[in-house]
């Protein structure tokens, strides 16, 4: 992928990332994430990795975000006013994030593969969804099999929980 | 070119808004959308590693690629409960500010 397209990509995802913790409207902010989620779909993609792209664009800008949405709308959230902001504790958690960010970006500085190109690929053909699938059914068949027990027992702890209960 | 390092720079920037976000916001919401933007963080550069170790058949790493896919699956279970938890939360207390929310019991 070409430099250009890369930081394209990277900024959508970013600027969209940041408009969902700075957008006071909860709507605003769930759609915000939809951008930053295909801007992210697309550096997958730009990592060969089309399957880790599609399922990304499915289940989280489809799935995930009218979940968020739907919630958000049945919950008839408003924007919320500019009301008492605590100046001390949003500077103390700016401040932990900031640190946190510095943190990280001293480890990619002082790491030496971080500053090696991409290994161009070989192959020329990628056929990356029966690759993972051909991993996923024999080297990883029990945490598929035990993610499949978790997505069961999610469901079941989601009717429970939004089920009203009698007075 | 694009280095390794340009994603991981990508990755981490986008870990540390997520966290800005759980820190900084009060809304049950957006708190709950910033952790996505948390995992998504860590799925990037786990798909970033995978494309840089090319194995031997000329391929990229899968093992990173099925965790990446393992992480998605759990993160929309994540959600589906922790969305179920705030409605019932909402129907309680009529808020979904966590200010409003410091007693454990109610």
């Amino acid at each position: 992928m070409s430099p250009f397209l890369f930081w394209i990509f990277a900024l959508l995802t970013l600027i969209f990332g940041a408009a969902v913790v700075i957008n006071r409207n909860p709507v605003g902010s769930a759609l915000s994430l939809v951008m930053s989620f295909l801007g992210l779909a697309a550096l997958f993609m730009s990592l060969n990795a089309y399957f880790i792209g599609i399922i990304q664009v499915l289940v989280y800008a489809g799935a995930v975000m009218v979940l968020f949405l739907f919630i958000i709308m049945l919950l008839d959230l408003r924007a919320e006013g500019a009301h008492r902001i605590n100046w001390l504790t949003s500077a103390a958690g700016l401040a932990v994030a900031l640190i946190l960010l510095g943190q990280i970006l001293s480890v990619i500085g002082h790491l030496k593969i971080a500053h090696t190109t991409f290994p161009t690929l070989p192959a020329t053909t990628i056929d990356d969804v029966r690759n993972v699938g051909a991993a996923l059914f024999t080297n990883y068949n029990l945490p598929f099999q035990i993610v499949g027990v978790l997505v069961l027992v999610a469901t079941i702890g989601v009717v429970l929980l939004s089920k009203r209960e009698p007075r | 070119m694009i280095t390794l390092g340009d994603y991981l720079i990508v990755s981490g920037i986008l870990f540390a808004i997520g966290f800005a976000g759980v820190m900084l916001r009060r809304n049950l919401i957006i708190i709950l959308m910033s952790l996505e933007l948390m995992l998504n963080a860590a799925n990037l550069s786990l798909v970033a590693f995978s494309r840089f170790r090319v194995g031997p058949t000329g391929l990229p790493d899968y093992n990173a690629q099925v965790f990446v896919f393992f992480i998605i699956t759990v993160a929309a279970a994540e959600v589906a409960v922790g969305l179920a938890v705030l409605v019932a939360l909402y129907r309680a207390r009529k808020t979904t500010d966590v200010n409003d929310i410091s007693n454990l019991r109610f």
